[in-house]
């Protein structure tokens, strides 16, 4: 009930920030938009093929999931730095209800993100296919990666550095490594393996092979998105709670 | 009835020992002011009696309850408005207010009823659906406190409540705080000292961690020799430094 609340307090604040609407919903749209056009202007077979609709889309949801992390890490990094966070450390609010709280309203705006993408997706030629429900729904352990950086990153830096983290640094590591842009193969050596390393590609990976019904491709790649959520997420949860106590 | 007692209080900070041994008694429905230079002690006092910070050593009871093994005790029946002010500053007046007595606990309808109530009574209705972000500092921090009074508190600590605000806008909060007296236990620290002894029944000086001076502002007065409150805080504050050095 007390966690519902604060969910609900953090939704409005996150919400009403233009930025949100910006980064979480134009700026996807608008790159998925404007590669659909350059790809279709350019010959069949002569454009890269990470840019066809069928695999751009899946990548861009995920791009713009990294949104996530700035938003999540905003909230709590504003909370922090301002005597609200004093008000709700001497309430009755237990540390999980912090972390569920800050957590929770981010998965709807995930999931919400992720359909307005691949509908504008139908307009430039992404066949409707039951498919695209299940990208969807890959997609939340995709989401949770973000926001449990979001939530580590808010707890440990102040509100002006986790701008430069989380909006620039984070989103364009993500979207390097993520074979969404260029495939990392082409570049190969340390790159490749720092890739194969990171959550990104596995992550562009389960959400291609959900979208596309390449159903025994899925978990290889998601059990890596998974896996880094719960690590992530376990690692936000502590320090966060000692942050609290050391408050 | 006692509603904090405070039994051989320490707070220590690696090799910095910001409270010292403090035994202070506040009495129920008092507004009690706590003064001090910067670094006496008063803001960690307070973070240790609102559940902020554990202390070193020692113990306080809020209403009878242990701040060390019954926080959460302690924190359903006190509230604090923090120094600055200490809003949610995109939801609205009343969401601010919604939102605090829902995580005190308050269903959707008390917590409706409660906010109708106290919009009346800080002359809020007007400005109810306004952004927090878009009020003045007087009005913010009068919602500040507003959001404090909300759960309906045994004990609230005011910390610095008019710092930073004009005159007028000062002079309003006063009258606020004013009306709260006798109604609650109010722990107030100020660095104006008008303040405090204009609003509060009792008023104790820290300087270096220790409590070096307690009474009324009558008393403490006579006790320094002074016709002057600051000048009388001056000389209190002074001995206690003068003998620790």
């Amino acid at each position: 009930m007390r966690m519902l609340t604060f969910a609900s307090r953090n939704t409005k604040e996150i919400l009403r920030d233009i930025l949100t609407l910006i980064f979480g919903i134009a700026f996807p749209i608008v790159l998925l938009v404007l590669l659909s056009m350059i790809n279709k202007s350019i010959p069949q077979g002569y454009g890269p093929d990470l840019f066809q609709i069928e695999k751009l889309t899946p990548g861009i949801t995920v791009f713009g999931l990294s949104f996530l992390s700035l938003f999540s890490s905003m909230l709590i990094a504003k909370d922090r730095t301002t005597s609200f966070v004093l008000r709700l450390f001497t309430s009755p609010l237990k540390p999980s209800d912090f972390i569920l709280g800050y957590t929770l309203p981010m998965i709807p705006m995930a999931i919400i993100q992720s359909v307005i993408c691949y509908l504008a997706a139908m307009i430039f030629g992404l066949e409707f296919s039951a498919n695209i429900f299940l990208a969807v729904a890959v997609n939340i352990p995709i989401a949770l990666v973000f926001i449990a950086l979001g939530l580590l990153f808010g707890t440990i830096l102040s509100e002006k550095a986790v701008g430069g983290v989380c909006g620039a640094l984070l989103t364009n590591l993500s979207a390097w490594f993520s074979n969404i842009w260029f495939d990392t193969a082409m570049v190969g050596g340390a790159f490749k393996k720092v890739a194969d390393c990171l959550p990104f590609s596995h992550a562009v990976a389960a959400a291609r092979a959900a979208a596309a019904g390449d159903y025994s491709a899925i978990m290889p790649d998601l059990w890596w998105v998974i896996g880094y959520a719960v690590v992530l997420l376990v690692a936000a949860i502590a320090v966060f709670s000692v942050k609290l106590k050391k408050h | 009835m006692e509603a904090i007692r405070t039994e051989n209080l320490v707070k220590k900070y690696k090799d910095k020992t910001a409270v010292k041994g403090l035994d202070l008694t506040v009495h129920q429905g008092e507004l009690y002011a706590l003064l001090g230079v910067n670094g006496a002690g008063k803001s960690t006092t307070i973070k240790m009696l609102s559940c902020l910070t554990q202390p070193t050593s020692g113990d306080a009871f809020v209403m009878g309850h242990s701040v060390v093994k019954e926080a959460d005790q302690v924190k359903a029946i006190m509230n604090v408005s923090p120094q600055e002010t200490a809003v949610a500053a995109k939801l609205s007046v009343r969401e601010n207010l919604e939102f605090i007595a829902r995580i005190y606990g308050c269903d959707k309808k008390q917590a409706r009823e409660k906010t109708d109530q106290i919009l009346e009574e800080f002359s809020m209705q007007e400005i109810e659906k306004s952004r927090a972000a878009t009020l003045s500092g007087g009005w913010q921090r009068r919602l500040s406190i507003a959001m404090a009074l909300i759960t309906q508190p045994q004990v609230l600590f005011l910390d610095e409540p008019t710092l930073g605000l004009d005159v007028l806008a000062r002079r309003e909060l006063w009258s606020v705080i004013e009306k709260l007296k006798g109604k609650m236990t109010i722990i107030l620290t100020t660095h104006y000292l008008e303040e405090a002894e204009s609003l509060s029944d009792r008023i104790g000086i820290m300087a270096k961690g220790v409590l070096c001076a307690e009474g009324t502002a009558a008393e403490l007065k006579a006790k320094a020799g002074c016709d002057d409150f600051e000048e009388a805080f001056i000389k209190l504050a002074e001995e206690v430094n003068s003998n620790i050095r």
